[in-house]
């Protein structure tokens, strides 16, 4: 206090406000906050498989590999297998996938190479709020409204002139009651075409107009440049538009409740009802009465999380192998 | 005879009306579903919804608890959710934009972001339900913020990573520390897009009927605490739908009609949000 003459930068940092932190540490703290929300992120798709891994392990202890062949459902026995729920799963998931690529594929057309200009950001809009209206309410439109839909007038058509051809007749018998895995697959399609349509459009936008252009100086048809360079230079992209769509399909819960059936049989037909992992575990994890029944559950839930992960990598893979030939090319 | 030149027009021409039909396959969903979602909600719109409780099996009621329960949840979530991912988001566009300690994070924040919403209930189920013993709103509010983060992330990710450097340049220059620069410069400059994340994220969150399942439930009554079950739209949604009771079928369709409303009037603010600071730009 009393030197403060024979100093002037005492001054100078006297005047500074004091405060409860130097601007060296408050960075320091800030970057620490940053970085543990950064990686919060890492921790809690590594806590999540971890702890229905944990959840499901009497399930696992207990059954083994027979948890994957069996396809017993027996709350009161105890005896669980996820061979019903894994079947419905993936033969939902593949109707949905055959139903909306081709769907997307010609959506994306159009709205990059075929639209006029001033149609492509109204229907882009339109196309994407499909992916914004709530699974609840495309499961509560399939119940009572698709699913009478379909055993009114698509399946009885469907039974009759499909049904008797052998082999593949053997996919549509039964009664036509609307509910099963077609009608489950069908609203699935209708779930996912928005974001496989959105990823294609993005990387067809996104292939170099000098490609296109010269294909089109040589003569070419309109289909002729998406055949010859728009599909070939963006083929991973459109693979990993298509893994993203299957990711989304193999985990909606929602809508595929409403209209499964919640049957635990392996059926052939997909005009029977059925279950799959996602409904199972909607319909059923209130009302599991004992360790085991929960533990299978959850264990269900790790081989979803574990599919649908590695399904999602392999898209995100894809998809960065274009990125970054996008970013070198620039 | 029909020429190659025919025949390449022709295909052209084919591939045209398919696409063409393609689209109009898909706004033709679109279409059926507003519509239903339309015709039943409006149908069974009426002041009791936002002053009675759900009701009984088979009697008239609201979703008045169901809507309070809905929005406590929301507002857990964003309270967790949207500092949590603006933290990360600026983690991941100021601190490692180019390295791979970041590629790792985008990678896994991008697969969270498609990651089945049901799992993430049963994941807080495992770690915070079981423990507790009873069902929490709390427990929902988290499990939607868990939904919630990867959108927050990475809109505010790419957010700041469209601001001009100088703006970074210019504030340094200044002597100004950077955890200044970023709060009182960058943020400010990236806020319209960093509140469209978390829009675009309470949007996504509003429906999501799954992870409740595992953590909020449902509450028959008025509870204005989210320590115990929780009634929120969504479940009351699915639990109405699946009844066989047509006073509880039209309860659901006026709350599915109420939340259509909500989330596709969020999509939609949060997009014009977004071209406006385009256009500014």
């Amino acid at each position: 206090m009393t030197d403060s003459i024979n100093r002037p930068t005492f001054t100078l940092q006297h005047r500074a406000p004091s405060r409860w932190l130097s601007d060296t540490s408050a960075d320091r703290v800030f970057q620490l906050l940053a970085g543990s929300a950064g990686y919060l992120v890492l921790g809690v798709l590594l806590a999540a498989a971890l702890s229905m891994a944990w959840g499901g392990r009497h399930a696992f202890a207990t059954f083994g590999w027979h948890f994957f062949t069996s396809t017993d459902w027996d709350a009161v026995n105890k005896k669980f297998g996820a061979v019903v729920p894994i079947y419905g799963t993936v033969v939902s998931s593949t109707i949905a996938i055959a139903i909306a690529v081709p769907i997307s594929l010609g959506v994306a057309i159009f709205l990059t190479e075929i639209a006029p200009r001033w149609l492509r950001a109204p229907v882009s809009t339109a196309i994407e709020l499909l992916a914004a209206i709530p699974s609840i309410i495309y499961g509560m439109w399939g119940l009572f409204v698709f699913v009478p839909f379909m055993s009114e007038h698509i399946q009885p058509w469907l039974i009759a002139h499909l049904g008797p051809i052998p082999g593949l007749g053997r996919l549509f018998q039964g009664a036509p009651i609307g509910i099963g895995m077609l009608t489950a697959g069908i609203i699935l399609a209708i779930m996912i075409i928005p974001f496989i349509t959105a990823v294609m459009r993005d990387v067809f936008l996104a292939v170099p107009s000098g490609l296109k252009d010269g294909c089109l100086a040589m003569g070419s048809t309109t289909w002729e440049v998406i055949r010859n360079v728009v599909l070939p230079y963006t083929r991973s992209a459109v693979i990993g538009a298509i893994f993203l769509g299957l990711g989304r399909a193999l985990g909606e819960t929602m809508a595929v409740t409403f209209v499964l059936g919640n049957a635990h049989e392996l059926k052939l037909s997909l005009l029977e009802p059925g279950n799959s992992i996602a409904a199972t575990l909607a319909n059923e994890f209130t009302e599991a009465d004992s360790d085991m029944y929960l533990s299978s559950l959850i264990a269900l839930g790790f081989v979803l999380f574990l599919v649908t992960l590695v399904t999602l990598a392999i898209a995100k893979l894809l998809l960065l192998t274009v990125q970054q030939r996008e970013a070198k090319g620039r | 005879m029909v020429t190659l030149r025919q025949r390449r027009q022709l295909t052209n021409r084919l591939m045209v009306v398919l696409s063409t039909g393609a689209t109009l396959f898909g706004l033709f969903w679109l279409g059926w579903i507003m519509l239903t979602t339309l015709r039943y909600g409006l149908g069974a719109l009426s002041h009791r919804l936002f002053t009675e409780m759900t009701p009984p099996p088979g009697s008239e009621g609201g979703l008045l608890n169901a809507f309070y329960g809905s929005l406590m949840m929301i507002v857990i979530a964003i309270g967790i959710g949207a500092p949590i991912g603006i933290l990360a988001g600026t983690f991941l566009a100021e601190y490692h934009r180019h390295t791979h300690q970041g590629a790792v994070i985008r990678f896994v924040n991008d697969i969270l972001l498609s990651a089945p919403s049901i799992v993430i209930g049963l994941f807080v189920y495992e770690v915070l339900i079981r423990r507790l013993g009873h069902f929490s709103g709390w427990g929902g509010g988290i499990a939607l913020a868990i939904i919630m983060l990867p959108v927050v992330v990475r809109t505010t990710d790419e957010m700041l990573q469209l601001l001009p450097a100088n703006l970074r340049e210019a504030a340094f220059a200044l002597g100004i520390p950077r955890w200044k620069v970023v709060s009182a410069v960058l943020y400010r400059a990236a806020s319209a897009g960093i509140l469209t994340g978390v829009l675009l994220a309470v949007a996504r969150i509003s429906g999501e009927t799954a992870p409740l399942l595992f953590t909020a439930l449902n509450n028959q009554y008025w509870s204005g605490s989210p320590s115990g079950p929780l009634a929120n739209v969504p479940v009351v949604i699915f639990q109405f739908a699946m009844s066989p009771y047509d006073s509880w079928h039209a309860l659901a369709w006026a709350g599915a009609f109420i939340v259509t409303l909500f989330v596709l009037g969020l999509a939609v603010l949060s997009r014009s949000i977004l071209a406006r600071g385009k256009v500014r730009q």
